[in-house]
């Protein structure tokens, strides 16, 4: 079965919006900006739009609210949200449904003002844990680091040395938010919110959108941009709330990578370039070791090294991730993006040279729910 | 089956813990300890699920420091702890510094008050002798 989904769909069209902060405008104006960029990419117009699949931490009716605003009347609507790895885990459901012919024209998109609107609510936090009052999300991924430092002795300069990267991929990318130097010092320096976790082991807070339009494989020469096509996605998960994580060291990244590498019958040594959801510089670590890049445990020690920096040779969050370059609460869609214009050869002073096969890792919830993606081009079909 | 009764097992928790009493159901199917209640096993599907006391012994699986303004109150601890018979769960190390807690410390099990009723927590366990 797996094989049958291998590459029989593409994205053809891109768009992002309001990357920062964009004030004044909803979550849905940003969103509707992407999409109209997205279409503009690809050549299509809303009313081809005949599949929708859109997550957000707003509205609990999501295909509703966004097709209405769009003037869609999708057939196919999927409105999983499992957290920021909802739109990675779409890709796979838009290929099922373009490929058993339910749609013919597949958008993912979202959108958030989560930096200039109004103080999101926080509505489902679970009860028994709540009591406790972490500060989530940012506690449970502090408990999962403490755990990590205390089982593998990875350091809170290993830690830091993510965030130092991403910036370092934030620089070459004009569209980033953070792009002023950093260091390891900095990071450790800077104000400690849950240890060993300091405000800059956190991600950012901005607006931002994103649209991606995928269709048939058979039907994805014809649009103007160079098709990226899905060869792998799965997803697992193995919890909603932290203290229920059967173990803190272990994400479902590794039952999701399995998948996903199966489906896609590529090993972890092929990829060229790797975009892992880096809401806490944790993440890195811990889906690197997950996803087959190193040992376990051993994360830490190769997050510190030059190797997932610019010029290295595991090119990690190309576009400056989650950490410098652009988190409106979900950030799936923005991976996704960033990969297939990697392996469109277009992402400019970033440009992982002779890119081919890419990864896109999601995480979602409170790092409950994994998504792995696998991205090629043309010639690893 | 079930000795829930007419309460449901997130009252029947509560109710103990009002009594200063921590139970947690354990099934008598696979013998595992449940956290948090619920009407079935986890573990095996089980609906014959039995409220015991706990030991109230138990090992800090993870810790962090919440970080807060002394004017909000201050810093404070928030723990996930494994009991001795298997459960895991989130809870708050009192009795200690927040940041003297440490992963493998061994902790009891203790019944704080606060703002919405009792609320197991967790010292440790040379403390809770005294």
């Amino acid at each position: 079965m797996a094989a049958e989904i291998r590459g029989s769909a593409a994205a053809v069209g891109l768009g992002l919006s309001g990357i920062g902060e964009r004030p004044g405008f909803t979550h849905l104006d940003l969103l509707g900006e992407a999409v109209a960029a997205a279409l503009d990419d690809c050549g299509l117009a809303l009313a081809d739009i005949d599949g929708l699949f859109t997550a957000n931490m707003v509205n609990i009716l999501p295909t509703l609210t966004v097709a209405e605003y769009l003037g869609i009347r999708p057939a196919v609507a999927v409105g999983t949200n499992t957290g920021g790895n909802s739109f990675v885990d779409h890709l796979l459901w838009a290929a099922l449904a373009l490929d058993a012919g339910l749609c013919k024209v597949a958008l993912i998109c979202y959108g958030s003002n989560a930096r200039s609107g109004p103080p999101a609510g926080a509505p489902d936090q679970p009860p028994y844990e709540a009591r406790y009052r972490p500060r989530e999300p940012i506690s449970s991924y502090a408990l999962a680091a403490a755990r990590h430092m205390h089982q593998y002795g990875t350091s809170r300069e290993q830690l830091a040395a993510v965030a130092v990267s991403a910036r370092c991929w934030a620089q070459l990318n004009p569209v980033a938010v953070a792009r002023e130097p950093l260091t390891v010092e900095e990071v450790l320096a800077s104000r400690m919110i849950s240890d060993p976790l300091s405000v800059l082991d956190c991600c950012l807070v901005t607006d931002g959108a994103g649209a991606v339009v995928l269709v048939a494989a058979e039907r994805a020469r014809d649009f103007p941009q160079r098709p990226v096509y899905l060869l792998g996605c799965a997803t697992a998960q193995s919890h909603r709330q932290i203290g229920q994580m059967p173990d803190l060291t272990v994400t479902p990244a590794a039952e999701s990578g399995r998948r996903a590498y199966d489906m896609a019958r590529v090993a972890p040594g092929e990829i060229d370039v790797l975009q892992l959801y880096d809401a806490f510089t944790i993440n890195v670590v811990l889906f690197l070791e997950d996803l087959g890049f190193c040992a376990k445990g051993e994360g830490g020690s190769l997050a510190a090294t030059d190797a997932i920096r610019p010029g290295g040779r595991l090119p990690v969050n190309t576009n400056g991730g989650g950490l410098a370059c652009v988190h409106p609460g979900m950030y799936g869609i923005f991976a996704t993006i960033e990969a297939v214009e990697q392996l469109r050869g277009g992402a400019g002073a970033r440009q992982v040279a002779g890119a081919e096969l890419a990864l896109v890792h999601g995480n979602g919830g409170l790092l409950s729910c994994q998504t792995t993606a696998i991205l090629g081009t043309a010639s690893t079909l | 089956m079930s000795e829930t009764g007419s309460r449901g097992p997130g009252q029947v928790f509560a109710d103990f813990l009002g009594l200063g009493e921590v139970r947690l159901q354990v099934c008598r199917g696979c013998g595992r300890q449940i956290f948090y209640p619920r009407v079935l096993c986890p573990g095996c599907g089980g609906r014959d699920l039995n409220w015991q006391p706990i030991s109230g012994k138990g090992t800090v699986y993870s810790t962090t420091t919440v970080r807060q303004r002394p004017e909000r109150g201050g810093d404070y601890n928030v723990a996930i702890v494994e009991l001795a018979e298997g459960a895991r769960l989130m809870s708050r190390i009192e009795g200690i510094d927040p940041s003297a807690v440490r992963i493998g410390m061994q902790v009891a099990a203790a019944i704080a008050d606060s703002d919405e009723g009792p609320l197991l927590v967790f010292r440790p366990a040379e403390a809770a002798a005294d």
